[in-house]
């Protein structure tokens, strides 16, 4: 916002003293109450409005507290923005970027849970990113931000406290690269969003059977970095998806088709790992069962790469367990 | 208003769909059409009172309001055949005609959608301290949709440089209004968000005019926005497709017959002298063969169209700042300067 003047952010509550979690602490001060504002309760002229503006030259930042009440703006979202640069044969730009939040459900259910980023994945003319570090958190909020097409920015509660490097100075990270976020051999795990949390702290349980998991960050969903991913699985021959979302019609059933569309080899073994087939429960000991975690995913590798013969699950290690955020919001 | 360029704008469309209603028969035109034959007179009387960088939002039926706009007309009728040539190089159609040099905006073929876009474009001109205004054109089935009181409200909230004109034909499909709204006024309506509404019965090319160009320079000398009008009008042919449909049963031709009687291309016209008139009407027959020609010439896109215009083209491998990030891990662990939600706000 200091380094574009067009550059303007606003949504449900994004000037309130809460800002946002912090991420908009101090934006109105610093850049007037025109380029910062809280809305009303109108997600879907909301959107309208994003895709007016951002015909007109600025370039729009929506923020929405939760995924879940993106689906008022389904409408202008996949009708309007997705659409309008081929349906008015490229004279139509939309550089805006919607900031759309999910999270583990704390308890909060099921309207308060879903992450729904496959719905957008689904549709030309979108961009979904997912970002899981500070470094990318920032790097792919400034490319989507000087992104001349509409991106969905897909922010994880439970990362939001996820700490790491971050250089001060503004930077981007491309559209459609993923990152090997630890090189292995044995099978080669996707994580997205918080699910590359538990990949990685799986890799560290299945060390203990011998087994090198080899786990990627796809980071952008769309446009989607296939080739690093298919080139792990010729080195590894597996791969296990694990989904921050359900799995029919998922980002899972999608990266595996591609890569095994891409890599001609039967013998490769797959699998994918995310919510339960069920709404999202708030009992606690329903929601446990409804996400998978660092074991259930370490097991599941085990099972790929031992071809089922043996079953394992690691018991429970504190070194691995720290959850950095806890409710209520 | 100058009346020879009023009556050449009205009846430069009337012909433009009647031509277009000739035309479809023989299957060259690839798209659904909705005719505004009857409906002219809004279009035109609204955009005499706008000018060059003002920017108006229309709808599927919105060929009047590309051509009073000053939208181009071969390329209306390229888009149309589905031709490269045409105004969004054949893959918009009818529905989806745009020409941004002129001020016209795409339009949308889903109910309700363009008025908040029209919102949005009005509040980026006031945030870039533009002096333009902006038009936003929609029938009364858009004001059924929840997006039309939420645009409302964030247009009165903004106080946007905005006109809204909803063209009341009495119709959304074959439904009249009256089995979709009871009792309505929609002027109060609108009126109980702060918004100043007026309804014009008369479908007068003239008053429409009048009441809008007051509105547009109240706007231009720096007054709040939104204003907003209802002009009823009459849609002549079947909603959509070239033909009659008084057959039908939803609606009579005796309903018809006072909107034909005040049929304001022909009014416009015989305030003209003859001779005037006739160089008017033979510059506009002209011009329309030349168009129709250009679309039948032109040629429909390649197969390399087909993918193009998803995203805008760019050197995905340009130079990038995608350095590694170090072993991060995604534990909390790391040893830098903050965590997602600061980097998040940084980014901002
Ligand atoms: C959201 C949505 N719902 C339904 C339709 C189907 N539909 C197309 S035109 C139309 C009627 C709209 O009536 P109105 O706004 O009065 O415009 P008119 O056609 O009379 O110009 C409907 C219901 C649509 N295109 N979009
Ligand atoms: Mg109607």
């Amino acid at each position: 916002m200091g380094a574009d003047p067009s550059v303007m952010l606003f949504g449900l509550d994004v000037d309130d003293h809460k800002a946002i979690i912090g991420t908009t602490r101090g934006l109105v001060e610093k850049y007037g109450r025109e380029r910062v504002f809280g809305t009303p309760l109108s997600e879907d002229a909301m959107t309208g409005v994003a895709i007016g503006a951002a015909l007109s030259g600025i370039r729009p930042i929506h923020v929405h507290i939760r995924m879940d009440f993106l689906m008022l703006a389904m409408n202008q979202l996949v009708n309007v923005a997705a659409k309008s640069r081929y349906m008015f044969g490229g004279q139509e730009s939309l550089p805006m970027v919607v900031r759309a939040m999910i999270g583990k459900s704390w308890g909060q259910g099921a309207q308060h849970s879903q992450s729904l980023y496959s719905f957008f994945m689904h549709v030309p003319g979108l961009k979904v990113v997912a970002p899981t570090t500070p470094y990318d958190a920032k790097g792919c909020l400034i490319s989507a931000i000087r992104d001349n097409d509409p991106v969905m920015y897909v922010e994880h509660r439970l990362l939001h406290y996820q700490k790491g490097p971050v250089p001060t100075e503004p930077f981007t990270v491309p559209a459609g690269k993923a990152r090997i976020t630890n090189a292995g051999d044995d099978v080669t795990l996707v994580g997205i969003s918080y699910m590359q949390v538990e990949c990685l702290r799986a890799s560290k349980y299945l060390l203990e059977t011998g087994i090198s998991a080899e786990v990627i960050d796809p980071i952008w969903l769309n446009p989607l970095d296939i080739d690093t991913i298919a080139e792990s699985v010729r080195k590894t021959g597996r791969l296990l998806v694990v989904d921050n979302d359900w799995l029919s019609c998922g980002a899972g059933a999608e990266i595996i088709t591609q890569v095994l569309e891409q890599v001609p080899d039967r013998h490769i073994q797959v699998g994918r790992m995310g919510f339960a087939q069920c709404t999202c429960p708030p009992a606690p000991s329903l929601e446990e069962l409804f996400y998978p975690n660092a074991r259930t995913v370490a097991a599941r590798a085990f099972d790929l790469v031992r071809d089922n013969a043996v079953t394992w699950i690691p018991e429970e290690r504190a070194d691995l367990q720290e959850v950095e955020f806890k409710g209520p919001f | 208003m100058n009346i020879k360029k009023v009556y050449r704008e009205l009846f430069r469309i009337r012909r433009v769909e009647e031509e277009i209603a000739r035309i479809y028969p023989s299957d060259k035109i690839k798209s659904p059409v909705h005719l505004s034959i009857g409906q002219e007179a809004v279009s035109v009387a609204v955009c005499e009172a706008l000018v060059p960088g003002d920017i108006v939002f229309g709808t599927y039926r919105s060929h009047a309001l590309y051509l009073a706009k000053g939208g181009d007309l071969r390329a209306m009728f390229a888009e149309m055949y589905g031709k490269v040539t045409g105004c969004a190089r054949g893959k918009g159609g009818s529905m989806h005609l745009v020409d941004i040099p002129a001020g016209f905006m795409g339009t949308s073929a889903v109910v309700g959608t363009t008025i908040a876009n029209a919102v949005g474009y009005a509040y980026g001109l006031k945030l870039q301290s533009k002096p333009h205004i902006v038009a936003s054109f929609f029938g009364d089935g858009a004001v059924d949709e929840g997006a039309f009181y939420e645009s409302l409200n964030f247009a009165h909230l903004k106080q946007v440089p905005l006109i809204f004109i909803c063209e009341n034909n009495g119709y959304a499909i074959h439904t009249p209004q009256s089995a979709r709204q009871r009792d309505v006024n929609l002027c109060d309506r609108v009126g109980a968000y702060g918004i100043p509404a007026t309804r014009i019965e008369s479908g007068d090319v003239f008053e429409i005019h009048r009441h809008v160009q007051e509105a547009a320079d109240a706007l231009r000398s720096g007054q709040p926005g939104p204003f907003f009008f209802e002009c009823l009008t009459y849609r002549w042919k079947e909603h959509v497709g070239p033909n009659d449909d008084f057959d039908a049963g939803y609606r009579s031709r005796e309903e018809a017959q006072a909107w034909m009687a005040n049929d304001q291309v022909r009014l416009a016209g015989e305030k003209l002298s003859d001779p005037e008139r006739m160089e008017v009407e033979q510059n506009v027959e002209a011009e329309i063969a030349a168009a129709i020609a250009f679309a039948e010439n032109s040629s429909f896109p390649g197969a390399s169209e087909l993918t193009t215009d998803v995203y805008e083209e760019s050197e995905q491998d340009g130079p990038d700042d995608f350095v590694w990030r170090g072993d991060t891990g995604g534990h909390g662990s790391g040893d830098g300067r903050g965590p997602i939600r600061d980097a998040i706000w940084s980014g901002c």
